[in-house]
């Protein structure tokens, strides 16, 4: 993604920092502190208060059956749908690469991706709601014309395969977006040596062009995985029962009035999700470094 | 090796045409059953868009659409006024602070959105005890949440561009420095600019999760509480924000290839 290479600022004018200088800064630096800093305080420190001051106990009931689960499912919808979605995005992708540079096909692929990939939350849920749920319109159609019961084995949709289905939809036009520009790095000068070489088109793809693409693929894969790990929107619109995910577990536990307490346990949960997403977003960053090196 | 390259082009031409009807069939087929749904109600179009009667019929509706746009507006005009100044400003005259600025921008991309509403509850406590409970100031959490796209945007922009150039000029006739701002480098990041204005509206008719779990309403608040009482116009709204949104983002889009044609 970080594509744009900054030109070096000239070493010319070298400027004194002064306090006047620092100032011009304050409002948006004091801004960022009020409305994220100090939010991401709250979940550090809530998750580890208790009713006399620090505490283990919120941290440690992350080791729960329940949210053990609710994690586990989490990190399997993530995993599942961003492997399907990096392996179909960039099938995709190359299918465009293949297509005339700065043709209307690519271009119009191309902007139709970037709203897919932004085409999130309710209005996702509605549409497959409308597309296959119980009297959607390919629901009807399978019925009425051919005979086929999308649901002889339970309402399916609202559950996790459901997910499943509605989150690679916006994860393959993800896919299609963060790796093109790597497909685009590939020379066909490479292609050409390694034919004039006396390689075959298997080796080309196993010995050159795949070694190349492998970690901007792998890192493309791993933004897919904390893009459905963070998603909560399409999912609260979709599930109505049970909180089978960590973010539908958190609000579960923001909103629960049964149990207090629980609200320190949601601030434990969402410091777990955000130690997975730094994480992978870690992984993500060095992966994309290394393919700036080679593709770039 | 004519012929082989031939044959490839041909190959490939096949396989491209088979996996985007596939990818075709797979992406559009939602957006037919949300038209197709939606239409199965004569009247739910023209409901749509006859206001006086909608806000009548579905309050919350109404409620909803004006919260979102008035959030769009403001969260544009906060995100420009906060993050254009500062990214000239550090460019300029605090270039050390760049990967500060720049690591901060990017954060919210690493915080998921329901992460954040957890640690901004004791915030909007505050917010809500100084300024009241408008939907409208969802603006400052929102403002975070497209800091990263608008960051991206505004950046490109100004690396598009000799900032420090154009100012030392402007600077050197005499300008101060909210000329230098307003009058000389503004108007050279103009598209950069817009593109972040886009981003931001696209990302605040979206947004659910902050504003439903606040208890605020906005469109997409709205739209799934409308899910409960008529699926039919829920289904037909969303298509329609869907479709606004599809505009914004095209045009972004068409202002991004025209920019780059012209460098």
């Amino acid at each position: 993604m970080a594509t744009v290479s900054d030109r070096p600022d000239p070493p010319a004018a070298k400027p004194r920092v002064r306090a006047g200088s620092l100032l011009g800064t304050v409002p948006f630096l004091a801004y960022v502190a009020v409305f994220l800093i100090i939010p991401t305080l709250v979940v550090v420190v809530g998750a580890f208060a208790g009713d006399g001051g620090f505490t283990w106990s919120n941290v440690a009931a992350l080791g729960e059956g329940y949210i053990l689960d609710a994690f586990a499912r989490s990190v399997a919808l993530s995993a599942v749908t961003a492997a399907i979605g990096a392996v179909l995005g960039a099938v995709l992708a190359y299918a465009l690469v293949t297509a005339r540079p700065g043709g209307p096909l690519r271009r119009v692929v191309t902007a139709a991706s970037g709203v897919l990939a932004q085409f999130g939350g309710v209005t996702l849920a509605f549409a497959f709601i409308a597309t296959i749920g119980l009297s959607g319109f390919v629901t009807v159609f399978l019925r009425d014309h051919l005979g086929i019961d999308l649901y002889a084995g339970g309402v399916w949709l609202f559950e996790l395969p459901g997910l499943a289905l509605v989150y690679t939809y916006f994860q393959v036009p993800l896919m299609v977006i963060v790796f093109l520009p790597a497909l685009d790095g590939i020379r066909p000068q490479w292609r050409e040596a390694t034919e004039s070489l006396g390689g075959s088109t298997w080796q080309y793809w196993t010995r050159v062009a795949g070694p190349l693409l492998a970690p901007a693929f792998l890192g493309s894969a791993l933004l897919l995985f904390a893009n459905a790990f963070s998603a909560y929107a399409t999912a609260a619109a979709l599930v109505s029962q049970g909180n089978p995910i960590v973010p539908l577990q958190i609000r579960g536990a923001l909103t629960s009035e049964v149990v207090l307490g629980q609200q320190n346990l949601g601030k434990a949960m969402a410091l777990g999700m955000v130690v997975v997403v730094a994480v992978v977003m870690t992984g993500y960053t060095l992966l994309q470094r290394r393919t700036a090196r080679w593709l770039g | 090796m004519a012929g082989l390259r031939a044959r490839r082009a041909r190959r490939q031409r096949v396989f491209r045409w088979a996996v985007l009807s596939v990818a075709g069939v797979f992406f559009l087929l939602p957006l037919v059953a949300m038209l197709e749904f939606s239409t199965r109600d004569g009247g739910t179009w023209s409901l749509l868009a006859d206001w006086p009667r909608l806000a009548a019929t579905y309050p919350d509706l109404a409620e909803g659409i004006l919260a979102s746009l008035g959030l769009a507006a403001l969260t544009t005009l906060l995100m420009l006024v906060l993050l254009v100044p500062t990214a000239i400003w550090v460019r300029l005259r605090l270039p050390g602070m760049r990967p500060l600025v720049e690591f901060l921008c990017l954060l919210p991309l690493t915080i998921p959105a329901i992460v954040l509403v957890v640690g901004l509850a004791p915030v909007y406590a505050w917010v809500n005890y100084l300024i009241g409970g408008s939907s409208l100031t969802l603006t400052f959490a929102y403002t975070i949440l497209v800091l990263p796209y608008a960051y991206r945007a505004i950046d490109a922009g100004l690396s598009a561009i000799d900032v420090r150039t154009l100012a030392e000029a402007a600077r050197g006739l005499g300008a101060g420095w909210t000329t230098v701002m307003v009058r000389v480098v503004l108007p050279n990041i103009r598209s950069a600019v817009l593109s972040a204005a886009f981003l931001t509206v696209a990302l605040v008719l979206g947004e659910f999760t902050i504003a439903s779990l606040l208890n605020r309403t906005n469109l997409q608040v709205a739209i799934n509480l409308l899910a409960k009482s008529s699926a039919t116009m829920s289904v037909a709204v969303s298509l329609a924000a869907l479709i606004l949104a599809f505009v914004l983002l095209l045009l972004l889009s068409l202002f991004g290839e025209s920019r780059r044609a012209r460098r």
